[in-house]
């Protein structure tokens, strides 16, 4: 009878064990880079294609980075919750457009030069924000995805807040959810604000 | 059957000539070689059971870029892991360092690898006793058994 137990025992653990792996999410992959300085780059901005933007011009100041793109199906349902968020807030967002034409995997690269990549960038990408509202103090081009790298981007939006000092406190893979927005990026933000 | 099997090859033949192969260094085998043998070693956090010489996804593509970029710079295989490292975390090495919060990795395989070990010894032992008892009778006991045989021989 004690060895049945022990046998029972040992299958409980086991399922305890498999249930409470199978519930984590994979994609929840710890980010080395929360608590160092956020990466510095310097990149066209949308609405004017001639200025750039670094991480350095928001010194001082609380922000946050949000990576999107047109064909990013996620993004498309975050945004509402960005544009909803925009309206009442009281630290810029940022956005980081990622990969806008190589990363749709609909044009062949090899016939595009750098400048025509560039200017269906700027086309698709303003009329997607035209489209479905802009929540971006402004919006950078990351055309070949390389500040992504940098960022630890794998998969399309992420979303970086960072702190007054230039560090990155918190970062989010997936859309932001009303919950995540008020239950951990909000009071976040109130507390890194003080 | 005959035609499933087709399609089934027609797929197959399409998926590899969809397949996007990263340009080799041709001039530079050597080099090609440190890129397949670094990318083995990384994760791709796309498709995250494969590696990065192995993946298709894009951000895989991107990543074999950079490293070759890197190894073109003159860069160590060291630097190439910790630029790495410090952008995606130790998930990205299929081998992790031995720290704290990998402990559990390295050390759990080992430890039940003990317990079963230990179970094993125990439970051989306990047999081996059972089956090889075989100290002579005591007086009562051999009085027991003749008076059993006995009864079977004169019922």
């Amino acid at each position: 009878m004690n060895k049945y137990l022990w046998i029972l025992g040992g299958f409980v653990a086991l399922v305890v064990l498999l249930a409470v792996g199978l519930g984590l999410n994979p994609r929840d992959v710890p980010s080395p880079l929360v608590g160092k300085p956020a990466p510095a780059f310097s990149l066209p901005v949308l609405a004017k294609p001639d200025q750039s933007f670094g991480p350095k011009d928001m010194a001082g100041k609380v922000w946050l980075l949000n990576v999107w793109s047109s064909w990013c199906v996620s993004c498309r349902q975050e945004h509402p919750v960005l544009v909803e968020f925009s309206k009442r807030a009281s630290v810029p967002l940022v956005g980081l457009n990622y990969k806008e034409v190589r990363g749709d995997g609909e044009f062949d690269m090899s016939k595009m030069t750098p400048e025509e990549e560039k200017k269906l960038s700027l086309e698709r990408a303003g009329r997607w924000l035209s489209q479905h509202g802009d929540p971006y103090a402004l919006s950078v081009l990351d055309l070949d995805g390389r500040v992504g790298i940098d960022y630890g981007v794998y998969g399309v939006p992420e979303t970086y807040v960072i702190d007054k000092a230039g560090l990155i406190r918190m970062k989010h893979t997936g859309p932001i959810t009303p919950e995540v927005l008020s239950g951990t990026i909000l009071p976040l933000i109130g507390e890194l604000s003080r | 059957m005959k035609r499933l099997f087709l399609a089934f090859v027609l797929v197959c033949l399409a998926a590899v000539a969809g397949a996007k192969d990263a340009a080799p260094l041709a001039d530079d085998p050597v080099a090609e070689k440190r890129l397949i043998a670094l990318s083995e070693e990384l994760r791709c956090l796309v498709c995250q059971n494969q590696n990065i010489a192995d993946s298709h996804a894009e951000l895989a593509q991107d990543l074999r870029r950079e490293i070759r970029g890197m190894i073109q710079a003159g860069k160590s295989d060291k630097e190439i892991i910790d630029f790495m490292v410090a952008r995606y975390g130790d998930f990205v090495l299929y081998r992790p360092p031995v720290k704290a919060t990998t402990l559990v990795l390295w050390a759990g395989p080992l430890l039940l690898m003990l317990v079963g070990l230990v179970a094993l010894v125990r439970y051989l032992g306990q047999r081996n006793r059972r089956v090889t008892d075989d100290a002579p009778l005591t007086a009562d006991e051999a009085r027991r058994a003749e008076a059993l045989l006995n009864e079977t021989r004169n019922p």
